[in-house]
């Protein structure tokens, strides 16, 4: 079992308080297609107020993990409990909000509409729904578009009243499946305050996507999925640091060289190509010795960079493909 | 540009095998449907009349024109209704008792031979004191009395040569001041003839059908024959409950095919998967998609009738019972349909093709598209598979024949319960929007 570290994270002991169930808790989950095995025991919890990232290729099982995650896919074998609840119970339902990657609206109702029929699918009704349906267009920015049918919307409005009814119901478990596809990035950055806002009243959210800045700015832990394995999990940094060590890259783009440049990298642990070195340094400060072995060598250097891995190399370290390819 | 075009088009087409496959097997089906329907009423000729036949004259003259009916092949002719475990041995048809199974619409037409029919048969003058056939029938076949009086006239002379050419010898005898003895010795001869003849011709089965070619036409009016209406004669347009209930049915088909494809169009967008994600089950949902299509069926039928009764003078406000129990019963049936059409099919493409075939098809052999009594028994007998069939019933007994609600018991029977099963079925295959 992998458990998302939290600060809220509540232990056994004398003083203990009676434990809340997670959020959300995978156990051993197993879904195969077929010969293919699209989630491969896959084990993960996730504590009350965190907001989780879950990164993979395509293909990687991800979409699988949330729609079983959702109830709608299920699972050959393992369980998945909400809150304590099983998937697809009342309770269980009423608990989650997900807002799925298709527009899933209708086109010729209005965005009042809209809200109307699923916050009423949610089991909303009188007076709640009308203060959900409120809360909802000043959260998404529509007010001002209530009674706009949904198909003359730009592309950023519909991927705002698709996440709000989604979450109409007030649900404590959000699960947002790349809600930023194909939205401007105005548009995107409204979406981003959108969800911090739902963070900072304490949801706990899921969060997949193709854009490392979004994980990177709204998750506090990541996971990244491939073949249907968690292959990695923990804040950006703790992913950094367990992949690359605190080790940095230089880059280093040269002349017309007469030294061997492969050689020459190679002995100082890296690798060239054409007329670029790359090599691995500890400290910042090693550039300098750097730079005086190439002045020894009579390598004319045209730039240095320092490179910091990030998100995006962890995720091509393990995976070995961009995330958006 | 355009060969990108049309290779796109094809390449989308046959990657939807259903609708592949319907594409071609459509018109194929359709077509051969209808090679049966109209193929089968050439070779088994005109379509056999019902008619019920009341003998008042008990003769040996009236029984050999009974049998000459009952084996006409282009009438179904019968004197006593039915043996039923309740009645096993039931009576000849009196004329009230056939005149009440014309109007409950067991036969178009009632033929009742009037007594004194053996005594005075047939006539080749105008006027003569020869007895008047009576034809009781239902105005909504307008076909059948015509039939039976035209077989009639046929029957008269084909099965009855003898009473027919003794009747002429009087006729002749009458114009020429009589005959010689030799001549009369000839006659009775000849005569002796016929009457073997018209005994071997009872002796043969009544099932047994001949040639259909004799043409009676020259020989009408040999006998008399006077044609009533029992049912809707005061009614302004007969057929056009008929024809409401027909044609409202088929489109009623098509609009629950397409309220139904909603299901499909929520599928590809996501919007199901959201739902039942929600507090929604299948069940639900389908229950209020069924709901939502039988509201609409209702509306579209009562605006049919509305329009009917505006337009074609159909007396729709003093059934109004009648009416929306058989409008609720045909709506719910109806809408059932459209969602297992919709449950069935995996594309709008495939839900076009298959609910065209199926909803064409349905009304071709159920009376949408022609009068059932143009339909041989054959057809008729597949028709009562159809909804239109028992709904097109069911409005007929309310309109036309004025009956009771109770009468309506078979068609609302087979109408509910198809509905309930359908239903049931459209839940069973709606199993694959539940969970991958």
């Amino acid at each position: 079992m992998t458990t998302v570290p939290a600060s809220t994270a509540v232990t056994n002991g004398p003083t203990a308080v009676p434990r809340e169930h997670p959020p959300l808790n995978v156990d051993s989950v197993v879904k195969r297609f077929g010969a293919s095995t699209a989630v491969a025991g896959v084990s993960l919890e996730i504590p009350q107020g965190a907001s989780f990232g879950l990164l993979g290729p395509n293909g990687a099982g991800k979409s699988t993990l949330i729609r079983s995650i959702v109830g709608r896919v299920r699972p050959d074998s393992g369980s998945i409990r909400i809150f304590g609840h099983a998937v697809g119970s009342a309770a269980a339902r009423a608990e989650l909000g997900w807002v799925p990657q298709e527009l899933a609206l209708y086109p010729l109702l209005s965005c009042r509409e809209n809200l109307q029929a699923f916050g009423r699918y949610q089991g909303l009704g009188g007076k709640t729904l009308e203060d959900a349906i409120a809360w909802c267009l000043d959260w998404a920015a529509l007010a001002d578009r209530s009674k706009t049918p949904v198909k003359t919307l730009s592309g950023g409005m519909k991927r705002r009243l698709n996440m709000a009814a989604g979450l109409i119901h007030r649900p404590r478990l959000i699960l947002l499946d790349e809600p930023t596809v194909g939205v401007d990035p105005q548009s995107r950055n409204r979406i981003f305050e959108m969800v911090e806002a739902l963070r900072d009243d304490g949801a706990t959210i899921i969060y997949t996507t193709h854009y490392m800045e979004e994980a990177e700015r709204l998750c506090d832990t990541i996971a990244i999925i491939d073949h249907g394995h968690i292959i990695a999990m923990g804040s950006k940094e703790a992913l950094v640091a367990k992949t690359f060590g605190t080790s940095s890259s230089v880059l280093m783009h040269v002349g017309p060289a007469t030294t061997d440049l492969a050689a020459w990298a190679a002995a100082r642990g890296g690798t060239a190509t054409d007329n670029s070195v790359l090599v691995s340094v500890e400290k910042p400060t090693e550039i300098a010795a750097l730079l005086e072995a190439a002045a020894l060598d009579r390598l004319e250097i045209l730039d240095v960079t320092l490179q910091r891995p990030n998100l995006e190399s962890v995720f091509l370290h393990l995976t070995g493909k961009e995330l958006r390819a | 540009m355009i060969g990108t075009i049309v290779q796109t088009s094809f390449r989308s087409l046959r990657r939807d095998r259903g609708a592949f496959l319907m594409s071609f097997i459509l018109p194929i089906g359709f077509f051969t449907i209808f090679g049966f329907v109209f193929g089968s009423m050439r070779t088994s000729g005109t379509p056999r009349v019902a008619v019920l036949v009341v003998d008042q004259d008990r003769t040996d003259a009236s029984r050999a024109l009974v049998r000459g009916l009952e084996r006409e092949p282009s009438l179904d002719a019968v004197t006593r209704p039915k043996a039923t475990k309740e009645n096993p041995a039931p009576a000849d048809y009196s004329e009230a008792s056939a005149q009440d199974a014309v109007r409950n619409g067991d036969a178009p037409a009632a033929l009742v031979i009037p007594a004194g029919f053996g005594a005075n048969p047939i006539s080749f003058a105008p006027g003569g004191s020869r007895p008047t056939f009576r034809i009781l029938h239902d105005s909504s076949d307008p076909v059948a009395a015509q039939v039976v009086a035209g077989m009639l006239q046929k029957v008269v002379m084909t099965s009855l040569p003898s009473m027919m050419a003794e009747a002429g010898s009087r006729e002749f005898s009458s114009w020429v001041g009589g005959l010689t003895p030799q001549q009369r010795r000839q006659m009775d001869t000849g005569l002796g003839q016929l009457r073997k003849y018209e005994q071997e011709q009872d002796a043969q089965p009544a099932a047994t059908p001949k040639s259909t070619t004799d043409s009676a036409a020259d020989l009408s009016g040999m006998v008399s024959v006077d044609i009533q209406d029992v049912v809707g004669g005061k009614k302004r347009n007969p057929m056009i409950s008929y024809y409401a209930a027909g044609v409202g049915v088929m489109f009623l088909l098509f609009t629950a095919s397409a309220a139904g494809g909603s299901l499909l169009d929520e599928s590809d967008s996501g919007a199901l998967d959201r739902v039942l994600s929600a507090r929604v089950s299948m069940t639900t949902l389908l229950a209020g998609k069924l709901a939502w299509c039988t509201l609409l069926a209702i509306s579209q039928l009562i605006l049919m009738f509305l329009w009917a009764a505006l337009v074609f003078h159909l007396d729709l406000f003093t059934h109004i019972p009648g009416f929306l129990i058989m409008t609720v019963c045909t709506a719910f049936a109806v809408a059932s349909f459209g969602m297992l059409l919709a449950s069935v099919t995996r594309t709008r493409g495939q839900l076009a093709a298959f609910s065209t075939l199926i909803i064409l098809t349905m009304s071709a052999l159920g009376g949408s598209m022609f009068p059932k009594f143009l339909m041989s028994n054959a057809m008729l007998l597949v028709g009562r598979f159809t909804f239109n069939s028992w709904a097109i019933s069911g409005y007929t007994k309310v309109f036309w024949r004025d009956e009771s609600i109770r009468a309506l018991g078979p068609e609302i029977a087979v109408l509910l319960t198809s509905a309930v099963v359908l239903f049931l079925l459209a839940r069973w295959f709606a199993r694959k929007w539940e969970y991958a």
